[in-house]
């Protein structure tokens, strides 16, 4: 006689609790300023800011002060408009360019992890030549034959972006595609196109994504370097990275100017590696070993 | 069961052969291995790991490629078929797997596992769909409505093996590979789970190939055994002569190995008969000439034939026991 | 029982704070070993049978909390300081775990694991460690020794490794060897030689020796008493001769009785035991197996049964409704 397993509900359902402990206040606070400045960057605008781009040579580096809340650059633009129009870019490039990266290099990973064999050695290959690219060479060549703009940078730093994300797919592919749920569905019937799709992508998808943060805080920061160098996008529009390249020359007189978009960059940065981190953390496979 | 000679078996594995390569060297995993099974029994293919039971599983559901050789069910060869037509074959046929968390995909809830082959098969109508899913759910003795929208990880692996067996059955299948299906459970849930499979097999009229190295485990669900080693099968024969009266001195070791739950039957002093050899270069002629002790000259030049020595009972062996 | 005993667990507990509560995974255990015996300690996964051994061996995670004494030897394992600890490791106390794949050091040859091994604890110079070594491996009965000596744990298989980690765990002449299911991941007739070799050693180096399995048919021959845990707790202790031939606690005759035998027709129902068991973090206030037992009546629900003997003070069970009658005739 098959026994019943009655006593199944009062068991199951303590499981629950265990997840909400793991994030603590940092993890908030970290989301919290993500919001913030994302909010900020959004809603710019609408906020009662001057133009960013509007020069008053008569109040250059001036200090704070009600006017300009956190200044002025040496041009007399001000600072906190600046940031926040700044914020801009950086988001943009930094979440966009990732999307590249996460669908182009997370679909050929997915693809090379399960069928293997010679379309993985052609794409692993591939992306081997691609890493081995200088980059800020590549970034370089790029934006003297298009041209700077948002749109050619993000292009950029996405390709760029491209053979992370499929190590980190391949890699996921690979542990995930010879574990017997997967056979179970070949032995069902169904197609490759259904395993890939509801069977493996949705257990890869995950540490992708949390990855996927992590390589945005990256973006945010070469995009950056890239302003500070001069090949971000073009003045004058405002960047965390140009801003800190201009704050550069008035160091000794008003180290405010490098420091403050510095600061917004790192801790927007530090933000999202905390929230990628530990999203990483809780969607690590480990369920899945029970 | 009687074996009849004149029904055609369901199941018929002709001189199969599975080899992969690891590295640059050939593993020999399956080596002309014929089998057959008869509709309505179960058919026990027992050995130590390494001897090819698993993967002979899986070449007969063409889950992996054969070198040569024919696998034909219900007289259709499986081997040579693709695409659609081997597709819907699958419905007939299922396998159960040794790891049952593992064989769950972690973020589907397991209404939909359950559902899945239904959705492949082809059934459009959902709620004709969930109807199916709850009365399988019922007929492994887990309560459907406690289930369905839940994940595998907050079942046990017995749990999880009935839900397996839940997906396994929802097609109503005629013919199941349950690859050691209890091997991963303790104890006291390994007898539950083999009353169910025993139980689900006269419910649903199943005929099974039931893999396992537990000797004790497959002779108590089995109507015939075979015996596996290296490869090759070594003695095939009804269950209870089988174990009781061994041909092929490979079942008489294992035989004595097991450890018996009684402290007045001193464990028989194992003569060091060494390490099974490895797949990738397995010995000439009989292979398990190295551990054998009635190994000779002949047995390292010819390898052995499987033929009859008795109703029903086959050994590949030169110098069988009785 | 003469003198005091090699090993003596005390009214041992250990709890595990987890993020489901506090997980009591060992609960008051008393044990006790002699010199040259060898004790089975007998239980599915999740009785605790683990913890207690990494309990004796003081290898607990950080958050696990002992309480009890651990005398090995004269001294108080749980309370002596790290020094002392460390060095009755290897020389008194060895182990031996479930997966030689995992237990052995995968980017080290098995020479290294060794020689390393002799060195620490038996200050040999190279020379002397290298033929003890290449001695211990040859006591083990691992075919061309000196040629191992260079190999990685990957090239062997897995009984050869698991005799290789028998070999480190004897080398320094231990006193105690735990083995932790020492043959579970191994086939049935690599596990009748492995714990052949384990009684062997035993019976040579005169060394007491503790036996953790689910198997019972493990322990039937080659133990001299046997402990079954349930849940954390002890539920029944008894020389091994003894046990087999009348079983008290229903956990134990359940646990025997679910074992498919040989000798049993095909397509016979195996008495299964239902439900299964239970969650170590929400502790019964009862007696831990009363849901699944079909003895259990109203005691049983609501107090602990506490370990009591049976015919003779060597065999002790808990339990309120224990089997009188010899296994195989109740029904």
């Amino acid at each position: 006689m098959a026994t019943l397993e009655l006593t199944l509900g009062e068991d199951v359902q303590a499981q629950p609790a265990q997840r909400g402990r793991r994030l603590g206040p940092l993890f908030w606070a970290a989301i919290g300023w993500v919001v913030f400045v994302f909010a900020a960057a959004v809603f710019a605008d609408m906020l009662p800011l001057p133009s960013p781009t509007d020069m008053d040579m008569l109040a250059r580096r001036a200090p704070f002060s009600a006017e300009h809340w956190l200044g002025t650059d040496g041009l007399g633009r001000d600072e906190l408009s600046r940031l926040v129009y700044g914020a801009r870019v950086s988001l943009v490039v930094g979440l966009c360019a990732p999307v590249i990266g996460f669908v182009l290099g997370g679909g050929l990973g997915l693809l090379a992890g399960y069928f293997r064999g010679q379309f993985e050695t052609l794409v692993v290959g591939s992306m081997d030549v691609l890493l081995a690219f200088p980059p800020l060479i590549f970034a370089l060549a790029v934006t003297a034959f298009l041209g700077q703009s948002i749109m050619n940078l993000t292009c950029i730093l996405g390709v760029l972006s491209i053979p992370a994300f499929m190590r980190v797919a391949r890699a996921a592919t690979l542990t995930l595609a010879r574990r017997e749920f997967v056979i179970a569905a070949q032995a069902l019937g169904a197609t490759h196109a259904r395993i890939l799709i509801r069977e493996l992508l949705p257990n890869v998808a995950l540490p992708l994504l949390a990855y996927f943060l992590l390589v945005v805080a990256v973006i945010i920061l070469v995009e950056g370097s890239l302003a500070f160098l001069g090949l971000g996008v073009p003045p004058p529009i405002p960047s965390w990275g140009s801003m800190i390249g201009e704050g550069r020359e008035s160091l000794d007189v008003a180290p405010r100017l490098a420091f403050i978009p510095a600061i917004a960059m790192f801790l927007t940065v530090l933000s999202f590696n905390l929230v990628g981190d530990t999203l990483r953390a809780i969607t690590d496979p480990r369920q899945g070993a029970l | 069961m009687k074996q009849q000679v004149a029904t055609s078996p369901l199941l018929e594995v002709k001189n199969l052969v599975v080899e992969y390569v690891v590295g640059n060297k050939i593993v020999h995993a399956v080596s002309d291995v014929s089998l057959e099974i008869a509709r309505g029994e179960t058919l026990g293919l027992v050995g130590e790991s390494g001897c090819g039971k698993s993967t002979l599983g899986r070449a007969v559901l063409q889950l992996r490629p054969a070198q040569s050789g024919k696998v034909l069910f219900d007289g259709a060869d499986l081997t040579s078929m693709r695409g659609e037509a081997l597709r819907k074959m699958r419905r007939r046929v299922q396998l159960i797997f040794q790891d049952p968390i593992a064989s769950l995909n972690p973020r589907r809830r397991i209404g939909d596992i359950i559902a899945e082959p239904l959705v492949i098969a082809g059934y459009k109508d959902a709620n004709k769909r969930r109807e199916l899913v709850r009365e399988v759910l019922g007929a492994v003795g887990l309560d459907p409505a406690l289930v369905v929208d839940r994940l595998p990880h907050e079942f046990s692996g017995g749990q999880c093996q009935r839900i397996c067996i839940a997906r396994a059955l929802v097609l109503n299948p005629e013919f199941i590979i349950c690859d050691e299906p209890v091997s991963a459970l303790d104890v006291s849930i390994r007898a539950q789970i083999l009353n169910l499979l025993e139980e689900m097999k006269t419910r649903f009229r199943l005929t099974l190939l039931f893999i396992a190295h537990d000797l004790a485990v497959v002779k108590a669900v089995s109507d015939r055994v075979a015996v596996m080693y290296l490869g090759r099968i070594c003695e095939v024969g009804p269950s209870e002569q089988l174990f009781a009266k061994p041909a092929h001195p490979y079942t008489a070791l294992l035989i004595e190995a097991i450890p018996v739950p009684d402290p007045d039957v001193r464990p028989a002093e194992s003569v060091p008969v060494g390490e099974p050899p490895s797949p990738i270069a397995p010995p000439s002629g009989c292979r398990f000439r190295t551990r054998c002790p009635r190994a000779d000259r002949r047995c390292a030049e010819d390898v052995p034939e499987l033929r009859p020595i008795a109703a029903g009972k086959y050994v590949a062996c030169h110098h069988p026991l009785t | 029982m003469t003198g005091t005993p090699l090993l003596s667990v005390e009214r041992v507990a250990v709890d595990l704070p987890s993020a489901r509560g506090n997980l009591r995974a060992v609960d008051q255990v008393d044990l006790s070993l002699d010199a040259g015996r060898t004790l089975g300690i007998v239980g599915e996964s999740g009785c605790g049978k683990t913890m207690l051994s990494r309990a004796i061996l003081q290898l607990l995670p950080k958050k696990a909390r002992l309480s009890g004494r651990v005398m090995f030897d004269g001294q108080d394992l749980a309370h002596c300081n790290p020094e002392t600890l460390r060095k009755l490791r290897a020389r008194s106390l060895a182990v031996v775990f479930q997966d030689p794949m995992t237990s052995l050091n995968p980017v080290l040859t098995i020479g290294t694991q060794l020689i390393e091994t002799l060195q620490a604890h038996l200050e040999l110079d190279m020379i002397a460690a290298k033929k003890r070594s290449v001695d211990l491996l040859a006591a083990v009965g691992i075919p061309a020794p000196d040629q191992r000596l260079t190999q990685y744990p990957h090239q062997l298989s897995g009984g050869m490794r698991q005799r290789v980690a028998i070999a480190i765990a004897l080398s320094c002449e231990p006193k105690l060897l735990i083995a932790d299911e020492p043959t579970t991941a191994l086939d049935v007739t690599i596990q009748a030689q492995i714990l052949d070799l384990l009684a062997r050693e035993q019976k040579r180096r005169h060394m007491a020796m503790i036996i953790i399995t689910y198997d019972l048919g493990v322990v039937a021959g080659r133990t001299d008493e046997v402990a079954v845990m349930y849940a954390g707790r002890l539920v029944e202790r008894a020389p091994t001769q003894a046990l087999f031939k009348q079983m008290h606690m229903p956990y134990t005759e359940a646990l025997l009785a679910a074992i498919p035998k040989l000798e049993t027709a095909p397509h016979t129902p195996l008495p299964a035991i239902s439900g299964r068991p239970p969650d170590p973090t929400r502790p019964t206030k009862g007696c831990s197996f009363a849901p699944r037992c079909r003895y259990s009546a109203g005691r049983c629900e609501s107090e602990k049964p506490p370990l009591v003997p049976a015919e003779t003070s060597a065999h002790q069970f808990a339990c309120f409704h224990p089997i009188k009658i010899a296994a195989g005739v109740g029904a």
